[in-house]
Parts: structure tokens; C-alpha cells; sequence
């Protein structure tokens, strides 16, 4: 039997605010290098951090999503560390006061639910980024520095690499519903450390833990936490546990592997004091109610609601629930009226599919006239294939669907008269077709339904089609 | 024209008269400091450019009949570690030697909207640390009223600058006394705000709960106008405070003292005293008696541990302020390096004077890990204790009279080879800063060899005020010369 996983995260995300935590500077990624910065988040001499109020207000709606306890007087603090991504050679950050204390997230892990402890959420200031180049020079881009952060610890509650990703899914959809950070791992604002040491099952002791830095994506995380438990068990199982030291790695996704980045010895002392800049932070109970009030849905509460709601299989809510915006369309295109069942099979398939090539997080067709599309669709104005085919034109032409479907030509042709003559025209000119049919080949029937569907620029209802082709080759020549 | 004894007044005067123009008045300064500085070495930079644009502002303005207030076109220096753009802010060190701030500290922008005339900015000891101003990296400043003298620091230069005579208000810093030691030295009047009193953005930081810009003048009533024009709310410092001065401000503080009660604690008139600085503030006293304000003796321990205490928070404090000054985006930079690290220490290490590293090592040490609550933890305590024992004096009396410092002005070296003799002449002042309290340094005596010497009022929070008015009616009663060279004769 192998050992026990024994996970805990500390996750940074950058807070969805316009300006920075301490000064008026824009958050917008991608500025050009150092255009958005200012005396301030430069850290230049006698320059003072004001707290940004939407940071707290931030802050505390995490808090309350992760049902944490709210600090209603909390402090910042400096943590002193050289580096020149600093520019104070500081960052003001939270130690022994953070805003939220103890919480936790419940989530699903393949039909049962696991709760992972929150330890604390703290706010604090991003640093700036440093860039190495090929020839050896670094340079720095300020553009993030000051950009308002939270930092969410755990409690070492997390057991598999497997549970550590379903955990970090569940956070970030949290984070996406409470709208408190776009949390886009591949722009940074969202990162995740994370510990983990192993023990025997059963155990309940914390072994010696490693800390590995790094991980981009939460499918790094999985691996690098992989190959970490599978790294510390086999030093034990060798019998050179003792080589498991308190350490810093760091994940080369290349590599796929881990490597010392830092031991305990060279670990800083960051000799964190209050920051005699800021007056402590002090929470109304009026304000933290109001926060409560106002915070949305999130995604736990919406997967019940969906079940209870709508009849949809499991693997369909967990698709609509995954980001919010897409619950917010799915329940949008219903409201309108559409069935629940047809809504979430068009949203799933065909609003993702959209999605994957669009460059906003958004399904770029109005839910009215998705809507409008299936009601069309389900009397008959318009096939399903022709159907997909206009969803599409709507990215383009935002117009009523039916006026759409008019100017495309694709209106199915209702009327067994008009049908009905073509399909006789149809037979008359595939006499060979029709003898095989008369001769037993069934199989005909296909070919002369698809003559027919040419023949109509496949604006024939199917069905009627094969009706009729099937009653005129009977009535043409009855057994 | 000539400034000598000229007082914002009678500048005020001779502007609206057409006596003199700002510009007159302008160059006047300039004279004077071209004729004096070379000795006394009181600025490290001149704006000449940027104050005759000034001056020239403030004449325009006059022509229209349009005023900006009672500093319009008058004449004032500020301490390099304030931030202005367009000169330098080297915080006496080497570390700023080329160092032009891109912004206007909070005050200077006041100044500018107040229509002031900024003329140059002073010497001071680096970073502020010190008590006599020759921790300059650049130069010395002599005491204007016995150039063998220090002039008392870390505002040095700015004490020195209202000394001689060069301009009637200077702006300095004060963390632990720097404003009113020097004060004292020189004989000027020195007004270190309540914390939060002024707004601190732009001031080089030092000891960031400590820190208060306030400024030095010649007379109490030239005080409360510079301390008007700069005092008030900024929302670019969160520990600014909310409260405006009252309308009636300079009528109050010319109101008389009479009725006012005095405290003064037995424990600060002990052996560490001089006796001549002694005999003065009692003289003092009961020249405050015979103005109708009740002088009492209370007790309020003086403890070295204050001392300790202080050190303590403005070294930590001032180890991390300093921490950016690492040779990456401005400021010195070492010569040769091969890592990044070694860019760093060796910028480090040759940027900055010896104080400075001394502080940044106590401080450092202090705030270490295992350190933190025997030191910076237990000092912050202390200062509750301060406060408690102030409050409690303030529950019946309005003000406590204190000496400045425990000194007449030492001799330039005297004192530089033993930073703890040095750091004992901070005994008066260093626990008003503990405790955010306001309090005025002003002249109280000359003493036998000429030299001058001088007392504090301590005040409650954010009565400045009340430390105006019983010092403006002091003033006038002890009718001390109001510099240097009022001293020698007219």
C-alpha cells in the first residue's frame, strides 16, 4: 500500500478591481512595460500607500463565499525582502491580522462531497515581474506592481493530486461567480503554491513538507504534485526518509520534474512589523451583512437548483454550472420560454463550440434569439442542420432569426403540394432507382430522399419528404 | 533692499505698498545667501530658476489685485528630504546625490498654491539621523550665532537658514527632536505638528510613525502662517488626520495666554540638565506667571528607556523606509557587480554614511525573527505608556514645559565619535514623537556665552493652537533677538 497525500494550497489571485491596491493606476493587462505605474507603485521616496476601499470590499465577498470568519479590525503589515521586482524592497501584505480567518469549500469528488479547510485569506500587493533575456540581461516591467491580491491559505485537508485539482476547479468557480477575480491562470491572476508531505494511512503526524513553485496550470499542479508524493515515496520506502528536507522546489513543466529551489536554511526573514502607513482596517457589521446579502449564487448552491430546476442529466449541469456565464445564458435562453432539455443540448454543443473559437468569454449569440431559433426549429420553419447554420450567421447578423433564415433561403418547405411535385419529378427521372425499389433494394429510398433534399436545397421537411416519396412509389406501382 | 530684521509683515507691507516687488525681495535672499552660505553652509541646492518664476507669478498677481494669501510671494526654504520637482532630494546622502524626485510632496504643492517662493532646499544630517547636521554627506552647517557651534539636527540647515537671516520660514522634518533641537540651537521658533497634523507624502521617510514636516521661523506668529499653509487633511496620506484649524486661527493665537495652565515636571529639571538651560526655562516660568497663566510643578518621569524605546521603533521603522534605495532604478549605484545581490549590498554599502547603517542595523535587528517582541513589540508598548502618562497631565493642565534639550550648541566634532552622547541630547524631544503629540520649541535666554538657548511646550493633540498662543504671548514678553544678527546689533 502506497502512503497518504497530505496537500495544502496557497492560492494568489489577483482581485478584479479597475485601479491598484495603493495608488490610481490602471490593472489593464498587456499595457506596454512600465506605462502603468506612478510615483507611487514604483515605491518612490516619501510616496504613501492609501488602501484601495474596493480591495477590502473584495476581500470580505471571498471571504464570505468560503464561509470564512470576518476580521472586523485587521492590519497590514510589511513583509522586508530584497529583490527588484520590489520596488520598496517591501510588500505590504496581512501576517497575524488577515481580513478573513477560518472557512471552507465543500465540493464534489466523484459523487461525494469533500471539504477542504480555509486557513486564512490575507490581502496584499503584487510585486513587479521580472524578465530574463536569452542574453543575460533582466529587466523589469513595474505594470504589476500594486496589483491588489488576495492570498487564500488551506488547511493541509487535501489527500491526492486528483483532490488538490477538483479543489482548485471548485476556488476558481467560486471566484469567477462571486465576480472577484477573472482568475485567468495564463495571465497570472490566478496562482497556486502548494505543500504536501506523506505519512502512513492512518496517521495522523505531519511529516517534514516541500513547498513546490511553479505550477501554471491546474494541470501542472496535478502532475508536479504526482510526481513530488511518488519522489518522497520512494526516499521513505528506501528507507532515506530522512532525505525528505524542509524545502522549496520548483516544478520545470518540461522536465516534469521538481527541483530544489530554495532550502530551509536560506528561507528569509521577512521581519514582518505593522505598516505604520495604513490605520488598521476596521470592518461595519452593517457593511459585511451587506456583502453577504449581495453575494451571488454560487456554483454549489446552482448545481442543487439546476437539478431541482430542470431535467438534466449530471454531466449537463456540471458543463452549464462550470462557468457562470454560461449558467447565466442557459437560464436566459429558458426564461425566454425554450425547453430546458433542448436549451442545455444547444448550449452545450453548439454555444461551446462558438465559444472555443471566440476571443471573449461569451456565447456571441443573443439567448433571445437562440431562443427564437429552437422555437423555429421545433415547428418546423427550420431543419436542425439549417438551424446550426444560421446559430452561426447570428454571431454576424444580429437580427430576428426568422428574417435570418428568409434571407439565407433556408425556410423548410411545409407544403405537401409543392413537395409533392417534386418528388414526382424526382421518381420520373430516377426510373432506375424506382424499379430497384419495386424490386425489393428498400435501400433506394435513401438515394431518392437525398435527390429529393438537392432538389429542394434541403429546405424539405425530412420527414414529410420520405413520406411522400414512400407513398408515390407505391401509388406509381401497386404490388 | 535688505532683509535684516525684515518680518513677513513688514514683507507683506512693503509688497502691498510697492515698496519692493516679490522679485526685489527674490533677489534680496538670494543676496544674502550668496553673501552668508558660503560659511554657514545651510542649503544644498538653489532653485533660482523655479523661485523667480515664482516671484514673478506672485508680482503678476499683485498688478490684478489678486492675492493667493499671506504667503504670496514670500520667500521660504524647504529640508532636502521633502520632495519637489526640479531640484534634487539627496537627504544629505550619497546615496540621492542625483536623485530629482518626479513629484511635489503634499507640502510643496500647498506652498505653491499659498503663492510661497521656494528658494532652495537645506542641509541635514543623512536621512535625517542625527542631532547636529554633520552626518551631511556634503558639507557642514554652522550655527549662525557661533560658527565654531553645531546648529543642532537633523534640521540643521533649515534652523541655520532662519538663523542668519536668509529667509523668514524653513521647512524641516522632525522624528525624534530634528526640528526643535535645532530650533534651540539656533534661537528660532520650531513647530513639530501633531502626527497626521501634515500630510507626509513627499517626505523622504524615516521613521514613518514618527516622521512630521512643521517649520522654523524667526517669531511665533510667522510660525502659525507657515503652519497654517501647510497643515490639513490629504488623501494621499491614510494617517492624515480629519480636522481642519479653526477660522479664527490667527486671532486665536495672538488672544493672549492668560488663563492658560502649565505643567512642568520636576523630573525634567535633574542632574542630566544644564543648569544655565535651567535657570532660563524657570525664568521663563514665572514670566508665564506674571502673564496671567498658572504654572504648576507635576511629576512625569523621564526614563532613558524612552530613549531605548525610540530608537527602537525609528530604527526598524527606518531600516525597512530605507530598504529601496538599492542601486536598481535610481539613486547610486556601485561601479562594478556581478549578480544582482552584489549590485545591491556593494550600493548599499558605499551609499550610505555610517549613522545610517548603524540605524539600519539596530533596526534590522530588532525586527529579526526571535527579536521582534523583546524589542519592537515591547517599544510600541511603551509608547501607549507615554501617551497614558501625558493624557493624564493633559487631563488638568493645557501644556507641559520641557526643556529642548539638555545642551547648549556643542562644538562642530565634539560629539561625532560618540553616537550615545549624541543620542542622549534626544531625551526631551524623542517621547512627543512617541506620543504624536504638537509641540513648539522657542527661545527662552541667551546664555553667558552668547549662545542661545531654548525651551518646548508640549501640547495636547492637535492644539497647536494653544502652543501658538502661549508662545506668542512669551514672545513678546521676553522680547529675545529673532536672529542672529539681531543678536550682534542692528
Amino acid at each position: 500500500m502506497g502512503y497518504e497525500a497530505v496537500i495544502g494550497l496557497e492560492i494568489h489571485v489577483e482581485l478584479d478591481t479597475a485601479s491598484k491596491i495603493f495608488c490610481g493606476c490602471p490593472t489593464t493587462f498587456g499595457a506596454a512595460p512600465n506605462t502603468n505605474v506612478c510615483p507611487i507603485c514604483m515605491g518612490m521616496p516619501g510616496t504613501l500607500p492609501v488602501l484601495n476601499e474596493d480591495v477590502v470590499k473584495l476581500a470580505v465577498k471571498a471571504g464570505l463565499a468560503m464561509d470564512c470568519d470576518i476580521s472586523m479590525t485587521n492590519k497590514t503589515d510589511r513583509k522586508n525582502y530584497f529583490y527588484p521586482d520590489l520596488p520598496k524592497a517591501y510588500q505590504i501584505s496581512q501576517f497575524d491580522m488577515p481580513i478573513c480567518g477560518k472557512g471552507e469549500i465543500k465540493f464534489d469528488l466523484e459523487g461525494k462531497e469533500k471539504t477542504v479547510g480555509i486557513t486564512r485569506i490575507h490581502i496584499e500587493e503584487d510585486p513587479g515581474k521580472m524578465i530574463h533575456t536569452d542574453d543575460g540581461v533582466s529587466l523589469v516591467d513595474y505594470n504589476r506592481s500594486g496589483v491588489a491580491l488576495i492570498e487564500i491559505v488551506t488547511e493541509p485537508d487535501i489527500r491526492s493530486s486528483e483532490e488538490a485539482v477538483a479543489f482548485l476547479k471548485t476556488l476558481k468557480s467560486i471566484l469567477q461567480y462571486a465576480e472577484i477575480s477573472d482568475c485567468k491562470m495564463e495571465q497570472g491572476s490566478l496562482r497556486c503554491d502548494a505543500n504536501i508531505s506523506i505519512r502512513d494511512h492512518g496517521e495522523e503526524i505531519l511529516n517534514t513538507k516541500v513547498e513546490i513553485k511553479n505550477l501554471n496550470s491546474f494541470k501542472e499542479v496535478g502532475k508536479a504534485l504526482e510526481k513530488e508524493y511518488k519522489r518522497q515515496s520512494d526516499l521513505t520506502r528506501f528507507g532515506e526518509g530522512h532525505k525528505i528536507k524542509q524545502e522549496t522546489r520548483k516544478w520545470d513543466a518540461a522536465k516534469g520534474r521538481t527541483m530544489t529551489m530554495r532550502t530551509k536554511e536560506d528561507a528569509h526573514d521577512y521581519r514582518f512589523f505593522p505598516e505604520p502607513d495604513l490605520p488598521p482596517i476596521h470592518l461595519e457589521t452593517a457593511q459585511v451583512k451587506a456583502a453577504q446579502h449581495a453575494l451571488p449564487e454560487l456554483p454549489d448552491a446552482k448545481r442543487d437548483r439546476f437539478h431541482d430546476a430542470y431535467e438534466l442529466t449530471s454531466q449537463e449541469v456540471e458543463v452549464l454550472i462550470s462557468e457562470k456565464f454560461i449558467a447565466d445564458y442557459f437560464e436566459e435562453v429558458v426564461g425566454y420560454g425554450a425547453s430546458p432539455k433542448k436549451v442545455a443540448n444547444w448550449v452545450i454543443v453548439e454555444g461551446l463550440r462558438l465559444l472555443k473559437s471566440s476571443e471573449v468569454e461569451e456565447i456571441p449569440v443573443k439567448p433571445s434569439h437562440l431562443a427564437k431559433l429552437i422555437e423555429l426549429v421545433e415547428e418546423g420553419t427550420v431543419s436542425v442542420t439549417a438551424a446550426k447554420e444560421v446559430f452561426e450567421a447570428l454571431v454576424e447578423h444580429d437580427e430576428d432569426p426568422l428574417d435570418l433564415i428568409d434571407r439565407m433561403g433556408l425556410k423548410q418547405n411545409n407544403s405537401a403540394d409543392a413537395l409533392g411535385s417534386i418528388v414526382e419529378a424526382v421518381l420520373a427521372e430516377q426510373a432506375k432507382a424506382v424499379e430497384d425499389y419495386h424490386a425489393g433494394r428498400l435501400e433506394s429510398v435513401g438515394f431518392l430522399m437525398g435527390q429529393v433534399m438537392k432538389a429542394t436545397k434541403g429546405q424539405a421537411n425530412p420527414r414529410m419528404a420520405k413520406e411522400l416519396v414512400v407513398e408515390k412509389l407505391k401509388a406509381c406501382c401497386p404490388d | 533692499m535688505e532683509l535684516k530684521g525684515l518680518r513677513i509683515k513688514d514683507m507683506q507691507l512693503g509688497l502691498a505698498e510697492g515698496k519692493f516687488t516679490s522679485v526685489d525681495l527674490l533677489n534680496a535672499v538670494y543676496k544674502r545667501i550668496d553673501a552668508l552660505d558660503g560659511e554657514i553652509g545651510a542649503f544644498l541646492s538653489l532653485t533660482r530658476e523655479s523661485a523667480l518664476e515664482a516671484a514673478q507669478s506672485a508680482d503678476d498677481r499683485r498688478k490684478k489685485g489678486v492675492s493667493l494669501g499671506p504667503l504670496d510671494g514670500i520667500p521660504v526654504a524647504i529640508k532636502d528630504n521633502i520632495c519637489m520637482v526640479g531640484a534634487t532630494a539627496t537627504c544629505g546622502s550619497k546615496m540621492l546625490e542625483d536623485f530629482y524626485p518626479p513629484y511635489d510632496a503634499t507640502v510643496v504643492k500647498k506652498l505653491k498654491k499659498a503663492g510661497a517662493v521656494i528658494v532652495g532646499k537645506t542641509n541635514m544630517d543623512e536621512f535625517a539621523m542625527g542631532s547636529s547636521t554633520e552626518n551631511s554627506y556634503y558639507k557642514k552647517t554652522k550655527n549662525p550665532w557661533d560658527t565654531s557651534k553645531v546648529p543642532g539636527g537633523s534640521s540643521g540647515g533649515a534652523a541655520a537658514s532662519v538663523a542668519a537671516g536668509m529667509v523668514p520660514i524653513s521647512f524641516g522634518s522632525d522624528t525624534g527632536g530634528s526640528i526643535r533641537q535645532p530650533a534651540a540651537f539656533c534661537g528660532t521658533v520650531g513647530l513639530k505638528p501633531t502626527y497626521g497634523r501634515v500630510s507626509r507624502y513627499g517626505l523622504i521617510a524615516y521613521g514613518s510613525s514618527l516622521d512630521q514636516i512643521g517649520p522654523l521661523c524667526p517669531t511665533v506668529e510667522e510660525t502659525a502662517l507657515a503652519f497654517e499653509a501647510v497643515a490639513g487633511m490629504d488623501r494621499y496620506d491614510a494617517t492624515s488626520v480629519h480636522s481642519a484649524l479653526q477660522d479664527d486661527f490667527m486671532d486665536y493665537v495672538k488672544s493672549g495666554a492668560k488663563g492658560l495652565k502649565v505643567a512642568i515636571p520636576t523630573e525634567y529639571f535633574g542632574d542630566g540638565l544644564d543648569p544655565e538651560i535651567k535657570a532660563s526655562i524657570l525664568a521663563a516660568a514665572d514670566q508665564l506667571k506674571a502673564l496671567g497663566v498658572t504654572v504648576e510643578y507635576v511629576s512625569l518621569p523621564l526614563e532613558e528607556a524612552a530613549l531605548s524605546a525610540y530608537y527602537v521603533v525609528a530604527s526598524a521603522e527606518a531600516s525597512s523606509n530605507l530598504a529601496r534605495f538599492d542601486g536598481i532604478r535610481y539613486g547610486y549605484r556601485t561601479d562594478e557587480f556581478d549578480t544582482i545581490d552584489e549590485l545591491m549590498i556593494k550600493s548599499r554599502s558605499e551609499g550610505f554614511g555610517e549613522e545610517v547603517k548603524r540605524r539600519i542595523m539596530i533596526g534590522t535587528y530588532a525586527l529579526s525573527s526571535g527579536y521582534y517582541d523583546a524589542y519592537y513589540k515591547k517599544a510600541m508598548q511603551y509608547r501607549k505608556t507615554m501617551e497614558a502618562a501625558f493624557d493624564k497631565i493633559f487631563e488638568k493642565y493645557d501644556a507641559v514645559l520641557s526643556p529642548a534639550s539638555p545642551v547648549l550648541p556643542f562644538g562642530i566634532g565634539e560629539k561625532s565619535d560618540d553616537p550615545l552622547a549624541m543620542y542622549l541630547a534626544d531625551i526631551y524631544t524623542v517621547n512627543i514623537n512617541m506620543a504624536g503629540l504638537p509641540a513648539l520649541a522657542m527661545p527662552c535666554g541667551v546664555s553667558k556665552d552668547g549662545l542661545p538657548i531654548g525651551m518646548q511646550f508640549i501640547g495636547r493633540k492637535l492644539e497647536e493652537p494653544t502652543l501658538l498662543r502661549l508662545a506668542y504671548d512669551l514672545e513678546e514678553k521676553l522680547d529675545l533677538p529673532k536672529t542672529a544678527q539681531e543678536k550682534e546689533g542692528a
